[in-house]
């Protein structure tokens, strides 16, 4: 069965489309978990992925002047506290003045954000491109070698790796948070209905930082995942996700975790398996129009199932 | 002895429109009181004003001798009123145990073995613990809602119309668990559309109009008042 | 002389750019201040107007469709079609659900159609866009427009060659700015009369309590898709104008979703939504502070180019539109938090029945 033409799906849609999918379900928990216990959807999510890797990069940077060469995923320990505080600081000055208001304002105080991050990172980082390690990245040659002797070849180099096992291991830990311990099954029921939560003595705002802080490192991860995947980081690589992610949560319903993990995947798949030559020898869809495929998916979920295929919430 | 909560010459209301005029209740130690009225008189509204849900303008509520007026809702929680809404009053995606363990949020300790108390006081939820609460009938939901309120250690249960859209097999089995509540010694303050079912429980009862208290008396007494049952009670709820 | 008039152009392009960010102010104004719809796809149908006008008006050109030399008007009012349709597609799909999802389906939209403009390089030239828009007033000199009808009948291509030469070269600047300052007052009426008309009350009914309207038997739906589609054929006009100003757009740059929507929206807000004074003011104050605090940032960057001349000014000057954008995005969310309502809030239109109490409800805005 695998001839060249499974090996050419598997290698070069299939798996990028599954790396895709990682990234933009990270990105998509801390937008469904946002929209879901704080009730907004949060414009400024993709900015603050974008800044993490950027802050990554910068830990790097201090490192490597000291003679210590990290990588990504070292470094990305210590820049996530930072990320964490941003999203903190974000939300105490700019988001909770509006809370007891009509939450289109916090949205619109989020669209705010999403400029200042970005204009932000533009002034300390300068608008050039920079990257964790250049050079080409080399198949992983163990998986190679036993794939190939097993007759299914497949090429995977050692950041797709990374990828994945790190979105595993992400979504266990959310899964146990979330279904063992206080604080999670707190953010459950917040999301379910913010009004009990408050009579029943739920410390709501304790469940809000922690849904910063969960969301926080997601969007890390997702943003350093990324830019260890396309091999740069870049100011707009933030706002290219933003509206994948959002298509990803909504595919989901909104407010559900799993739902997110599963529709980015999905989103990411579609994405990469649009360029595919299913019909000639032509992709079906021109690479150009990739992510136009995320809000196709969109916009047919809320003309069909606005609740999402997973039953979140509907507004 | 003194009350356990007591409201002063309340006037309360949202925004700039003013629900209660002037009223006054109390709860006793070992009470079932019914609060009783036509709709929009103002009955869901004076259990809010206990909460600290809306603005009160003038007039005090007092808990077991301290002023609690205008205290945010999650600390009169913490100083054990507990309440259960209406409506929405169960988280529909977590489990029954899970409802019960936020519940218990503010409770320090001995969850477990509180736990094992509710279940054994509401012995149906007890095999249902692991399911959703959202997939249960009306009348359970309102037993998890009402054990979910209780994991606290109460000092007093504010039931907001615990009966509202329930068959009468289920009315019947809330109004005997509110008994078995109260045969606790957690007293009760109940709001109620199906007054005469509420009275027969209640120890006193208030009847509110138009946002003051106009009748008060004895559950049984109430019932018996022939312009309050033309009032209230001839519609056969 | 000549550094007056330097001065007296500078004005009038501060009139020009600021008169057609008012346009998209007031067409902003009747998706949010009037119905509560919250649209942050503006630089979409700012694209849509530019382009359908751009393709429709210029000179015929190998490089992208047409151009098909139609007049301009004819070209501003496709342009005005085009956008209302795109925005009767989203308002089908996204009004009855809440707000959100109408923020999220518009700014996609604006990504997907600067996606279809960078795509579809036999129609939009792609990247490299369309150039030599025509701009009213300017394109009389233009000698495809004189050697042809109506302007052929008054002279021959030789006396308006000769018109225009004896004209100084900046003749049509006050005729464009004093045109689009015309359109803002015409649509600014138009606007005032909508808002004050049996349906402007209702769009506020709507906004102040949706179920109540809703009960009382108005087709919430179908208001606001008007109120959105309204809007969105203003925002395409302005789109139209705009290309006209910069005469070469391309998808990016030109319509880059910071300087376009993000701007509007501080606009509106700065000035005070749901008010139409207030949109236009808004535009011409943040216009003005924008393009005079890119004069000021250079030269504080050349101060302290001079002042630590150990350090390379050149990569402030390159990082000080970044900044610029900070700080805009920040003066937005001091003035959401402490001036919720603008320079002028919203004031209510009085309704027959209850004129006392409705008109003193100012100051509080969505």
């Amino acid at each position: 069965m695998w001839d060249a033409f499974g090996f050419e799906f598997v290698n070069f849609y299939f798996i990028p489309g599954l790396v895709l999918g990682c990234i933009y379900a990270l990105g998509a928990i801390g937008i469904t978990l946002t929209f879901g216990i704080l009730r907004f959807a949060n414009f400024a999510h993709g900015e603050i992925m974008m800044s993490g890797a950027y802050l990554t990069w910068t830990m790097m940077a201090i490192a490597g002047a000291a003679g210590l060469a990290l990588h990504p995923l070292v470094a990305m320990v210590p820049a996530t506290f930072i990320v964490i505080l941003l999203f903190l600081g974000t939300d105490r000055w700019f988001y909770k003045p509006f809370r007891k208001e009509d939450t289109i304002k916090v949205v619109m105080a989020s669209f705010g954000m999403m400029l200042i991050i970005r204009s932000a990172v533009q002034v300390i980082w300068g608008p050039n491109q920079l990257t964790f390690v250049p050079g080409i990245a080399r198949p992983n040659a163990t998986l190679q070698q036993i794939t190939g002797d097993l007759g299914a070849m497949i090429i995977m180099p050692n950041k797709h790796i990374f990828i994945f096992a790190g979105t595993v291991i992400i979504v266990i830990a959310l899964s146990y948070l979330l279904n063992r311990t206080r604080i999670g099954k707190a953010m459950r029921a917040v999301s379910d209905s913010p009004d009990l939560a408050h009579v029943t003595g739920i410390d709501v705002d304790r469940v809000i930082r922690a849904t910063w802080i969960v969301g926080g490192i997601c969007a890390m991860a997702a943003g350093v995942f990324l830019a260890m995947d396309i091999q740069m980081l870049e100011t707009t690589m933030g706002f290219r996700m933003l509206l994948p992610m959002f298509a990803a949560a909504i595919l989901g319903g909104i407010g559900k975790p799993y739902g997110a993990v599963f529709g980015g995947l999905v989103i990411g798949l579609a994405e990469e398996l649009s360029a595919y030559p299913w019909i000639g020898d032509a992709p079906l869809l021109s690479p150009g129009y990739k992510t136009g495929v995320a809000f196709a998916i969109m916009v047919i979920m809320l003309i069909v199932r606005p609740q999402g295929l997973f039953k979140g919430r509907s507004f | 002895m003194s009350p356990v909560l007591e409201l002063n010459n309340l006037k309360a209301g949202y925004g700039q429109t003013e629900i209660l005029h002037d009223l006054s209740m109390y709860v006793n130690q070992n009470e079932i009181v019914a609060i009783i009225g036509p709709n929009g008189a103002g009955k869901s509204t004076a259990m809010k004003s206990v909460l600290g849900l809306l603005n009160i303008r003038e007039g005090n509520v007092v808990l077991n001798g301290e002023d609690i007026t205008d205290t945010p809702a999650q600390k009169v929680i913490e100083k054990g009123i507990s309440y259960v809404p209406q409506t929405n009053n169960v988280f529909v995606n977590l489990s029954v145990r899970e409802n019960l363990e936020m519940g218990a949020w503010t409770r320090p300790d001995g969850v477990e073995q509180r736990l094992e108390e509710m279940f054994e006081l509401f012995p149906d939820l007890a095999e249902k613990r692991a399911q959703a609460a959202g997939s249960l009938s009306g009348g359970q939901r309102q037993m998890v809602a009402m054990a979910k309120a209780l994991m606290v250690d109460a000092k007093i249960l504010l039931l907001d119309e615990p009966t509202a859209g329930l068959s009468p097999k289920y009315r019947g089995e809330i109004f005997a668990t509110i008994q078995k509540i109260k045969n606790t010694g957690v007293p009760i303050l109940i709001v109620e559309q199906n007054a005469k079912q509420a009275l027969g429980v209640s120890d006193r009862g208030y009847v509110l109009v138009d946002g003051a208290n106009r009748h008060t008396g004895t559950g049984a007494g109430l019932a018996a008042d022939p312009e309050i049952a033309r009032m209230f009670l001839g519609g056969g709820h | 002389m000549e550094a007056y008039l330097g001065y007296g152009l500078y004005i009038l392009s501060l009139l020009t750019v600021g008169g057609i960010y008012a346009i998209f102010a007031l067409g902003l104004n009747v998706q949010w201040g009037f119905a509560g719809l919250f649209n942050v796809g503006i630089v979409g149908f700012a694209a849509v107007g530019a382009y359908s006008y751009a393709l429709l008006t210029t000179a015929e050109s190998t490089f992208h469709l047409g151009g098909f030399g139609l007049p301009l008007p004819l070209g501003m009012a496709v342009a005005m079609v085009a956008s209302a349709f795109i925005a009767g597609l989203i308002g089908l799909i996204c009004i009855r659900l809440r707000s959100d999802y109408l923020a999220i389906a518009t700014i996609g939209i604006a990504e997907i159609i600067k996606l279809i403009l960078k795509n579809e390089s036999d129609i939009t030239n792609g990247p490299r866009g369309i150039n030599k828009i025509p701009r009213t007033w300017e394109h009389f000199s233009e000698e495809r427009f004189y050697s042809s009808w109506p302007m052929s009948w008054f002279g021959t291509p030789e006396n308006w060659d000769a018109f225009f030469d004896s004209l100084p070269n900046w003749y049509w600047q006050p005729l464009f700015a004093g045109t689009i300052l015309l359109v803002v007052y015409v649509i600014y009426r138009m606007l005032e009369r909508a808002r004050m008309s049996p349906w402007g009350r209702m769009m506020t009914a709507i906004r102040e309590n949706e179920s109540a309207a809703r009960a009382s038997g108005k087709n919430v739906t179908r208001r606001r898709i008007e109120a959105f589609v309204i809007g969105a054929a203003i925002m395409g006009l302005a789109g139209a104008l705009f290309a006209q100003h910069l005469r070469l757009i391309e998808p990016t740059q030109t319509f880059d979703s910071a300087k376009v929507t993000f701007l509007v929206w501080v606009m509106l807000i700065a000035g005070g939504s749901g008010n139409n004074k207030g949109a236009i003011l808004g535009a011409f104050l943040i216009w003005t502070i924008w393009s005079a605090s890119e004069l000021i940032i250079g030269g504080a960057i050349n101060l302290i180019g001079a002042i630590f001349t150990t350090m390379d000014a050149s990569i402030l000057q390159t990082r000080a539109g970044f900044l610029r954008m900070m700080l805009i995005g920040i003066l937005m969310q001091v003035i959401l938090q402490r001036y919720p309502g603008g320079i002028l809030p919203e004031v209510r239109p009085a309704s027959p029945k209850a004129d006392t109490k409705v008109a003193g409800t100012t100051g509080e805005t969505k």
